[in-house]
């Protein structure tokens, strides 16, 4: 048995598949983060909060409406992203001409809101939410078991990562979107509607981290608080990415999720930690991130 | 700071008029102050003085440098956590005590400071949280702090060896000084020539550089001075408590302090403290009411509707509706 | 107009001191009445083990004992602690000295407990620790204030690990979280298995409050261990029991053992993911008649089945208010030794008895969750596979750090 750095090879790649397949989730998630910062320049602390409320509205879609996990996969999104696009209109439009700091702390509320609304219906306990019928069990793959649910959340991560990439980097709306940002006035002045596209594209962003919450509803515990640890991890990972590229973003997930899972191999107690580690790290070497495009 | 010859009569007059202005509203809060433990419950009015000091010392850093650390959390519990520890294991003065957990999160603060200090906004609040992150995993760890126990059962002992300070009241008057003694070093600080930089770089970074000034020294002394304080605070609140905990170390702590500076006033004195009043008797009220389960929704709604429509907080909020009605 | 600035500020800044004043000497201080006082999380983590329904249990034992002591008037004050010892050890000042409260019922995060007994300690105050599980409370930071009742981590590995042990679990892979609480845990176990010749045969550190398990179940699927041992609790232990459903290590023959799982976690997880755990408990809603007769009227009131922690929450005041009955005193000193002198004989417990350094010792039960076929309600959960006597399942008083352990 070939052993590396102490550890067996088959446990170690079994490991760093893991990995991988954590940080597709990871990357996914920080998408949305990426898209509305990158694109709004708006810090969105309520992310993992609406994280939690896509997973919590699958669970809902389930309990009282009998709404099965594939239809709460585009549905969950839809009603986040939805209330995303009323915050925005309604709350962040208002300041976000101001200072970047105050749409940080208002989002920050929002998800103390949230949770605690949340927290009070629901207590803290979690919720399980039932893998469907046809992701259940795994594949032996020799040097480890692998839950085909964990191969389908990779491959619906890389998908839409892929998609949005393309989306916003190669397509006319992606373009609008773009340009609108970096100069508004000129924007609508060639017609584009660029208040409509900001309000479009931050519940875009939320609708994305409500995907994640629906993929993570069957492997997780659904409950109140289980975006708010996740938050603070998504958001080293798009400030190592720096924080206007979408594809550092999703780069940098993919490597956190090896990087986190080759961690918990070989010094698990530091996991939660070494991401903070290589971010001041990284910060220190290239101020704006990875991919990042100067501050 | 130089005003022509024509002028200056003028201007010096009307600022001898604010500043005797000024000094007579501190002897009026004193005054309140020195009266406040026959009136209220001294250990809350104490936890209030630690917590006023904190925002103070945070205020310091996001309203007169520009620089919000989303990681002070971190000074606070290491200068409990040593105090704490210390007093427990050596018999020491209380005041000893005190001023080594400063010293031990002032040393944090220039560790943290140097790391971050080159970097702006969301970058430099990211670094404080992730530095800060780590030091909560650190003291989640490490024996000495007890962990999720605590660590408990900390001596108030006694002042200089003479004051007793397990009376409610002796210990209320020391934390008080204690108080008034970091208050008037940051209204110092804000006042004098370093102060003037320092808003000088918070309003206008480049131009500040331009005019020769090494503004990286500048944030980095008001960072180091920001930690010392919070350690301080910290560390004073320890010996009230007689305990200090992880819950001093966790990010929310930080976010509450950036909540307590922004309902009172971020850039102002007195908002801190103000801020620091509210949020308290707030939760503090709430929670022993039938609302006791809604305290984190409230103090979150508090949150948005302060950032949405009164950003400048109670006291900015009072300065401006004074420069519009009675100039 | 610089004037009014500071006449404003002073109203503003008096005003806010309004309010701490007005709760220091609002109440009328009475002796003619016992209070009681409810500290426990009421909105974080913890809320679900005591939080509002504990204060229900707390209600039904005045209620049940007649709403009267002695002719006095029992009346409750609740607090949300927030998990913060800052917060619980001012609350309990502040009700002792300006509330003049006589009992504080509740008390769950371990650093709560700790802080407001030894705020108690040498007053007349008495503490019933209900929630906590830190066996510390009734070993080194001990006090003549307070008594543990519900459980605590000791009976808890004790039972799971040599129960599991005698049922053939002899290989075992410890799944930790990395704090004071976790290797507490885990020491106990790892002690507990090896003198009833098991062995610990892997494990691994994880930090807390982990998300993602999957590559710690990984790693105790390796290790080929007849057992893998969860010394950690709340979300960790849930997730760790979701992941290792997931990964099949049940199919594959491996038994989970969950050291610290409550009522509220297994009806979070539902039977399907959870059947065939092992844990120990101090009470369980269904364990005979009388229990389960309680439990109905605890359902009836709150829409849930109760927890060990708000069984306890009854028990303890209803014998803390007989003592008060029984000597006419509302002084802890008086209470506690009269509790001492009595059993308990509830629906909690049979032939319960207080020890000197402050730890009810009762039966505790060996329970495992039921399959999906065989459990009828949402809450019908657990069967009980043994139980464990009392003096067997605590900490023995030889092996106390208590000062009050002579």
């Amino acid at each position: 048995m070939t052993m590396i750095f102490g550890v067996p090879a088959a446990a170690f790649y079994g490991q760093l598949l893991l990995g991988l397949i954590n940080g597709a989730f990871y990357a996914l998630l920080s998408l949305g983060l990426a898209v509305i910062f990158g694109l709004l320049k708006i810090i969105n602390f309520a992310h993992g909060a609406q994280y939690m409320l896509g997973a919590f509205a699958a669970y809902l879609l389930l309990e009282t409406l009998g709404i099965n996990y594939w239809v709460a996969l585009f549905l969950a999104p839809i009603i986040v992203g939805a209330l995303g696009v009323v915050i925005e209109r309604f709350l962040l439009r208002r300041i976000t001409h101001i200072d970047h700091i105050y749409g940080l702390l208002l989002t920050f509320g929002l998800a103390l809101v949230i949770q605690g609304t949340f927290t009070n219906w629901f207590g803290v306990s979690g919720s399980r939410y039932p893998v469907p019928e046809a992701l259940q069990g795994g594949i032996n793959l020799g040097f480890m078991y692998l839950p085909i649910y964990r191969a389908w959340i990779v491959a619906v991560a890389l998908v839409v990562c892929f998609a949005v990439w393309f989306l916003i980097e190669k397509t006319k709306l992606g373009g609008y979107l773009r340009a609108g940002t970096e100069n508004s006035a000129l924007m609508q002045a060639f017609g584009v509607n660029v208040p409509l596209l900001v309000t479009l594209t931050y519940g875009f962003g939320v609708g994305l981290a409500a995907l994640g919450g629906v993929l993570a509803a069957p492997v997780y515990s659904v409950s109140p608080d289980m975006g708010s640890n996740l938050l603070i991890v998504v958001f080293a990972v798009v400030v190592i990415g720096g924080m206007g590229s979408i594809v550092g973003a999703i780069l940098t997930g993919l490597m956190m999720g090896i990087v986190e899972g080759l961690t918990k191999v070989y010094y698990p107690e530091a996991s939660s930690v070494v991401i903070f580690l290589v971010m001041i790290i990284v910060l220190l070497v290239r101020p704006s991130g990875l991919f990042g495009k100067g501050t | 700071m130089a005003t022509t010859e024509t002028k200056m009569t003028a201007a010096q007059a009307s600022k001898q008029a604010e500043n005797r202005r000024r000094y007579i509203l501190y002897a009026v809060l004193l005054a309140v102050a020195l009266v406040a433990p026959f009136l209220a419950y001294p250990v809350f009015l104490m936890k209030i003085l630690c917590f006023a000091l904190f925002a103070c010392a945070f205020n310091l850093l996001l309203g007169y440098a520009g620089l919000l650390s989303f990681g002070h959390a971190a000074f606070l519990a290491t200068g409990g956590y040593m105090t704490g520890f210390l007093l427990s294991t050596y018999s020491i003065t209380p005041e000893v005590g005190i001023i080594t957990g400063t010293l031990a999160a002032t040393v944090l603060g220039t560790f943290f400071g140097i790391l971050s200090i080159r970097r702006q906004g969301i970058y430099f609040a990211m670094i404080t949280l992730a530095l800060a992150q780590m030091v909560f995993f650190m003291y989640l760890q490490a024996d000495f702090t007890g962990g999720e126990d605590g660590l408990q059962g900390v001596p108030r002992g006694h002042l200089f060896g003479i004051f007793d300070l397990s009376n409610n009241l002796t210990m209320y008057y020391f934390v008080l000084a204690v108080f008034l003694f970091g208050f008037l070093l940051i209204q110092r600080t804000v006042h004098s020539p370093f102060g003037q930089v320092l808003k000088a770089i918070r309003e206008n970074e480049p131009r500040a550089i331009s005019l020769g000034y090494n503004t990286d020294v500048y944030k980095l002394v008001a960072f180091v001075l920001s930690a010392a304080l919070a350690g301080l605070a910290g560390s004073t609140k320890t010996v009230v408590f007689q305990l200090a905990s992880l819950g001093d170390a966790h990010w929310h702590m930080s976010g509450e302090i950036i909540l307590m500076t922004l309902v009172g006033g971020v850039g102002t004195l007195f908002g801190p403290v103000l801020g620091a009043t509210f949020v308290l008797t707030l939760e503090h009220q709430l929670s022993q009411s039938f609302l006791g389960d809604w305290v984190d929704v409230i103090l979150g709604v508090i949150f948005v509707v302060v950032v949405l429509t009164f950003r400048a907080g109670i006291v900015g909020e009072i300065q401006k509706f004074m420069k519009k009605n009675f100039k | 107009m610089k004037m009014m600035k500071t006449a404003l500020a002073t109203a503003i800044v008096s005003t806010l001191f309004m309010g701490a004043t007005a709760h220091a000497d609002g109440h009328k201080i009475s002796d003619n009445e016992l209070r009681i006082g409810y500290l426990a999380d009421m909105s974080g983590t913890y809320r679900d083990l005591a939080g509002p329904n504990g204060e229900e249990a707390l209600k039904m034992a005045i209620e049940d004992f007649g709403g009267k002591v002695k002719g006095k008037n029992i009346t409750v004050m609740s607090a949300d602690d927030r998990n913060s010892p800052d917060v619980a050890s001012s609350t309990v000042r502040e009700w002792i000295e300006s509330d003049k409260v006589d009992m504080v019922q509740g008390l769950v995060a371990s650093s709560v407990s700790i802080a407001s007994t030894k705020v108690m300690n040498g007053t007349d105050t008495m503490g019933l620790v209900n929630g906590s599980a830190a066996s510390s409370i009734t070993n080194e930071h001990c006090t003549p204030n307070h008594i543990h009742w519900t459980y605590d981590t000791y009976p808890l590995a004790n039972g799971t690990a040599s129960a599991v042990v005698a049922e053939g679990g002899k290989t075992w892979f410890m799944v930790t979280a990395d704090y004071a609480f976790g290797h507490a845990l885990e020491s106990d176990v790892t002690r507990v298995v090896e003198s009833n010749g098991g062995e610990i045969v892997g494990g691994v550190r994880h930090p807390l409050s982990t998300d993602d398990f999957s590559s710690y179940m990984l790693q105790a699927q390796a290790s080929g261990a007849d057992v893998v041992g969860l010394a950690n609790a709340g979300g960790d232990t849930v997730n760790s029991i979701i992941t290792a459903g997931e990964f099949g290590l049940a199919q594959a023959g491996q038994t989970v053992a969950a050291l610290l799982l409550f009522l509220t976690d297994v009806h979070a997880l539902g039977a399907e993911t959870a059947q065939g755990i092992q844990l120990t408990t101090g009470w369980y809603w269904d364990k005979d008649a009388e229990a389960r007769a309680w439990a109905d009227r605890f359902y009836d009131r709150t829409g849930a089945r109760p927890s060990m922690v708000h069984a306890g929450i009854y028990s303890s005041t209803m014998h803390y208010l007989k003592g008060v009955e029984a000597t006419g005193s509302d002084k802890a000193a008086d209470v506690r030794a009269w509790m001492a002198d009595n059993e308990i004989n509830d629906m909690f417990a049979k032939g319960g008895y207080v020890r000197e350094d402050g730890r009810m010792v009762h039966d505790m039960y060996l329970a495992e969750v039921k399959t999906p076929a065989e459990s009828k309600s949402d809450w019908d959960l657990y069967k009980i596979v043994r139980t464990i006597p009392g003096d067997e399942a605590f900490r023995p008083l030889s092996q106390s750090k208590c000062s009050l352990v002579k």
